[in-house]
């Protein structure tokens, strides 16, 4: 068949929508992390890779946004995606009991950052917060925190929120992959002798690659941009101490002005995130061939 | 460890129940009793906060800014996301795969990279502070995952069909709104559930893209709350709870679509 002209039509508004606000955009970004604009003056020098020098060499804050960073999302992606297959196992079959409790895990996700974060910041109040109540109650007052006035724990009391937020929306894609899954499979297994255990890691686990792809890859893009969470709780407070690359690149530009070293911090985010992404796919993918 | 399962599952749900309960008890609560007495129900419940919020707060308003850019973004963006989905199919493959791949690359580009450049440019077309701006944002912002929602079903569309309706006379146009689109309203669904989450509780463009008290959005207004309702739990949990209606009474209804639309392309891989 051959392609009509009238079909590229179709593509005008939307492409220009999103060349507009989104591929110019990406491309100017990279051009300013070149400069030393404070965004609102008229006159900017060209500093080559000055800013990107500077970021490695000297800004120790910008080191501890990238090592929040990196403990956030490492922290969130493994417990995320162990709970949601954990849950997604458990709760496989279609009992009216399943179905409650899914749904009833997904609910949170519907939630706005905003109310999740008031939340949580409520949860961890060091006088009148729950989460110490509780642990008082059950004996382990000990263990009662500033839970996110305390700079060493507040980047992993953040995950935890975070956490609570996705985890039944990941359980959902893990359900859809289990539910792929042939049940004839795990019978021929069963009837063979094999254990539970050994189903699992024999039969569903390798079948389960596509869904564990996506959920890994998922949670990875979605726990870096964690953006509103992190601003609403702690807007990278205190002091530091939960800074993250998101947050960082928003108080260089609209707090400080610094819009051109901004600008690089940005390009070095999404650099460190393609990387990632890629090599999830790339592990996960050759495990699958092999 | 059968033992273990049953627990562990009613243990999540009620790290998911307490404190959403937390959060309803609260709002019904007077700041003192509060302080006094977090955890438990105290003496009486009141209404104050929910008083305090709507004679103080143009939370209608607020309201009515969210709907208007979530309603005109997912317009725009379901429009034009079938549209490149419906070219996809009719393009050269080649071509039709390279438009397919600079959209997906589109959806892993995290929204902070461009936030900068984006500002600029809205501020040199003067359309900061502005609802439009808003929308035109949003809606571009959400391009990637439409095409890739909407354009990943459609490509499991019969070939033929399209051409027999082609043989028949009809025009692109025709085929595309009378055939492609709604064969395709299941994805059209769940792509405007899952971009309608996404607009109505997005923080950052509104942050960004909008500076006077009257082109607020609720994520924004709620967390202005946090500035003039200093830790009067009360008051924000309230806001809280008012904010969130739409979306709960939404998923209650639509909760087949909400899922299908957070899990949409996830398993085909």
């Amino acid at each position: 068949m051959k392609t009509k002209k009238s079909i590229y039509l179709f593509m005008i508004p939307g492409g220009l929508l999103f060349l507009v606000f989104f591929a110019v955009p990406t491309i100017y970004g990279l051009s300013l992390s070149f400069t030393n604009w404070d965004g609102l003056s008229n006159g900017f020098k060209w500093v080559g890779f000055s800013n990107y020098v500077n970021l490695f060499t000297n800004d120790t804050t910008f080191h501890q946004a990238v090592g929040n960073t990196l403990k956030f999302v490492v922290s969130v992606v493994i417990i995320q995606s162990f709970f949601s297959l954990v849950f997604a196992l458990i709760l496989l079959r279609n009992t009216k009991v399943n179905v409650f409790l899914r749904t009833l895990y997904f609910f949170p996700t519907i939630l706005a950052s905003v109310s999740v974060a008031f939340i949580w910041t409520f949860i961890y109040d060091p006088n009148i917060g729950i989460l110490n109540a509780v642990l008082k109650i059950v004996g382990l007052g000990h263990l009662a925190h500033a839970w996110i006035g305390d700079p060493t724990m507040v980047i992993y009391s953040l995950a935890m929120a975070e956490i609570w937020a996705h985890t039944g929306q990941l359980l959902i894609i893990y359900l859809a992959g289990l539910q792929q899954i042939p049940v004839e499979m795990n019978e021929v297994a069963r009837i063979e002798g094999a254990s539970r255990w050994q189903i699992f890691w024999k039969v569903t686990w390798p079948l389960l690659t596509p869904a564990t792809t996506i959920v890994v890859a998922y949670t990875t893009i979605q726990s870096f941009r964690a953006f509103d969470l992190v601003y609403a709780m702690t807007n990278g407070g205190p002091g530091s101490s939960s800074e993250i690359l998101a947050t960082y690149i928003y108080h260089q530009a609209f707090q400080y002005n610094h819009v051109g070293y901004a600008s690089a911090v940005a390009m070095i985010f999404m650099v460190v995130i393609a990387i990632i992404t890629m090599l999830q796919f790339g592990i996960l993918r050759f495990r699958k061939s092999a | 460890m059968r033992w273990l399962r049953i627990p562990l599952v009613w243990i999540y749900a009620l790290l998911i129940l307490i404190p959403v309960a937390v959060v309803i008890e609260s709002s019904f609560k007077s700041l003192v009793d509060l302080y006094a007495n977090p955890l438990w129900p105290s003496s009486g419940l009141t209404t104050g906060a929910y008083h305090t919020l709507t004679s103080e707060v143009p939370l209608l308003h607020y309201f009515v800014n969210s709907a208007e850019v979530t309603v005109a973004a997912l317009v725009m963006v379901l429009l034009f996301g079938a549209m490149i989905s419906y070219a996809i199919l009719r393009l050269p493959r080649v071509l039709g795969y390279v438009v397919y791949g600079v959209f997906s690359v589109g959806m892993m580009i995290p929204t902070q990279v461009n936030m900068i450049p984006v500002y600029l440019e809205m501020t040199k077309l003067n359309l900061v502070d502005t609802l439009g701006g808003l929308i035109l944002v949003e809606a571009a912002f959400l391009m990637p995952v439409s095409v890739f929602i909407i354009g990943g079903f459609m490509r499991t569309m019969s070939r033929e069909l399209l051409e027999a309706a082609t043989v028949d006379g009809a025009n692109e146009w025709q085929i595309f709104w009378r055939i492609a689109t709604p064969l395709s309203l299941p994805s059209v669904a769940s792509t405007a559930i899952f971009g309608g989450v996404i607009v109505w509780n997005d923080l950052l463009f509104p942050l960004l893209l909008t500076k006077s008290n009257t082109n607020r959005t609720i994520p924004l207004a709620l967390l202005s709350f946090t500035g003039e309702y200093q830790t009067n739990y009360p008051v924000i949990f309230a806001g809280v709870l008012l904010s969130s209606i739409p979306m709960v009474v939404l998923y209650v209804f639509l909760q087949r679509y909400f899922i299908a639309g957070m899990t949409a392309g996830a398993v085909k891989g």
